[in-house]
């Protein structure tokens, strides 16, 4: 598949996941594939980075569920900040192991998993609809039920899959690219390259094929796709490029440029690779 | 050894040595530190006095070397992705030092948003893994500029669990709920004071206890012996601090104070 006919199988108002944590390993061609469609109106599940990013300040978001949105050298994601200040989505802000649970629910068909984080925080507070549940055993424990977040999408991208949608990461974290994939009724995965199955293990241990074929839906080739953000060990964060995007952020005019230079809406995943490397070599 | 005389100490490093007290006695848990005198403070008790500690490389490996900080690790003692973090933090076997945006006096930490959650006048990270952590493992907190700012009498969003809201949580909250210190630029406070408010432990040398509580929104507690200050750095530790550790002198980013 390609990244545009990936998206063609999405929908406005959808319940979307996108995997990665942070500025790491986002699936950002199926992002800036889904910036070039029309889809918006959209539930963004995600450990968010510059995807909650862009898409919030292209006002695809109707609702984000999340428990930060970072870039990781940058602090702050200075389009999730500025929509935030403006009112621009409803949120659901959870913590990042109340997160994990509502995907392990939402991968297990359980209604909710418990967690004792949540009690006596604010979570509860502005979540007004999470409930919490007393154990049946002698201890009669009160924890938080966190909700299963089900999708129905889940973007993800990884280093290497085969084309029966088999993906395995090389880098040192996993994420929770798996629990996406399973907790969604269709899983998109990109990746670096594709390979043969035989390829996958031919020089890395069978622990690094994370999703496997039965809960992907389709793979996409997309060399660079997680820029730039990190793929490692393909490629580490593109940080000029990322300060650059952060700068842009900061000011609608330069962010108006920015968006014309890269994120075209008749351009291609080709053309934004083209357009950052003659951005590089004019930093140069 | 004149070249590490203690009395040469910065206030840096006095951040640095109050910050590695935190997991003096803590024996084979995970040190987590956000922030870098945090994180040189780890490194220099692993290698001082808690050597059974287990550092992380800032990313997903547990380290068994000491690197300086933001040098790479040349050995890798376990595999610790985040799933596995999220695991070992409400198995309890990890004891945080986390920032804070605005702390109270029971210890109740904001990093989320400045303001009113729903509309806030400025975003910030968002409450991240704060709440699971205050209430499983021991936390404790690092403020490298202590002002009126952070220390408030009221968070606007509750990321971090403090005392009283913990305790009015019940006791699911309560059971393995450890709030431990707070360092600043200015010194160290605990939560030793009646109903588990903080007090001033100790302060950092050319600190007054004046200048602390005015640069703090609520008020402290001033116990009768009064206020000692944090205890100077041996000789050995600032070699490590300077030579080993932080050659690069990241600490001085973080503490511009005198």
């Amino acid at each position: 598949m390609t990244p545009d006919e990936i998206v063609g199988r999405l929908g406005s108002g959808m319940t979307l996941g996108i995997g990665g944590w942070g500025s790491r390993r986002k699936p950002m061609a199926l992002v800036r594939a889904l910036l070039r469609s029309d889809v918006t109106d959209l539930t963004v599940v995600s450990y968010g980075g510059p995807d909650v990013g862009l898409l919030a300040a292209a006002g695809r978001i109707r609702r984000l569920v999340t428990a930060f949105a970072t870039l990781d050298s940058i602090p702050l994601e200075p389009h999730f900040r500025a929509a935030r200040e403006r009112g621009a989505f409803e949120l659901v802000e959870l913590d990042e192991a109340m997160f994990m649970q509502g995907l392990t629910a939402g991968a297990q068909r359980l209604p909710f998993l418990p967690i004792r984080a949540g009690l006596g925080s604010d979570v509860l507070r502005v979540n007004p609809h999470l409930r919490t549940v007393t154990s049946p055993y002698e201890d009669r424990e009160e924890l938080v039920a966190v909700p299963a977040l089900r999708m129905d999408a889940a973007l993800v991208h990884l280093n290497r899959a085969d084309r029966f949608g088999n993906g395995q990461y090389l880098g040192p974290d996993p994420y929770f690219d798996d629990l996406f994939c399973e907790a969604a009724d269709t899983a998109f995965v990109s990746c670096e390259r594709v390979v043969d199955s035989a390829e996958l293990t031919a020089h890395a241990a069978p622990q690094t094929m994370l999703v496997s074929r039965h809960a992907v839906t389709g793979v996409t080739e997309t060399p660079g796709g997680a820029h730039f953000t990190s793929c490692v060990p393909d490629y580490g964060r593109d940080e000029p490029f990322q300060k650059a995007y952060a700068t842009a952020a900061a000011d609608p005019d330069a962010w108006d440029a920015f968006r014309t230079r890269f994120l075209s809406r008749t351009g291609t995943e080709r053309d934004y690779r083209l357009a950052v490397q003659n951005w590089h070599k004019e930093q140069r | 050894m004149t070249r590490y005389a203690t009395a040469t100490a910065t206030r840096a490093e006095y951040c640095v040595i109050a910050c590695a007290e935190a997991w003096r006695g803590d024996g084979e848990i995970l040190a987590s530190p956000m922030g870098t005198v945090p994180s040189i403070a780890a490194r220099l008790a692993r290698l001082t006095f808690s050597p059974d500690l287990l550092l992380t490389d800032g990313e997903a490996l547990l380290i068994g070397d000491v690197p300086a900080v933001g040098a790479a690790s040349a050995v890798t003692e376990g595999w610790l992705p985040y799933r596995k973090h999220l695991t070992m933090v409400m198995g309890g076997k990890r004891h945080v030092m986390m920032g804070a945006s605005q702390i109270d006096r029971f210890g109740n930490q904001n990093i989320s948003c400045i303001g009113d959650w729903s509309r806030p006048r400025r975003q910030l990270l968002g409450v991240r893994g704060a709440p699971v952590n205050t209430l499983n493992n021991p936390v404790s907190y690092w403020v490298p500029r202590h002002s009126t700012r952070v220390f408030v009498e009221k968070v606007d969003m509750i990321s971090g669990v403090g005392y009283d809201s913990a305790a009015a949580a019940g006791p699911s909250a309560t059971r393995f709920h450890d709030l431990r210190r707070v360092v600043s630029d200015l010194g160290v406070l605990d939560f030793g004071a009646p109903g588990h408010a903080m007090r001033p432990v100790s302060l950092h040398p050319g600190v007054t206890l004046d200048q602390m509580r005015e640069a703090t929104g609520f008020s402290l507690p001033v116990p009768d012996a009064g206020v000692p200050y944090t205890r100077e750095p041996t000789a050995e530790e600032l070699r490590l601090i300077r030579d080993v550790v932080d050659p690069r002198g990241l600490r001085d980013r973080e503490v511009r104070r005198p």
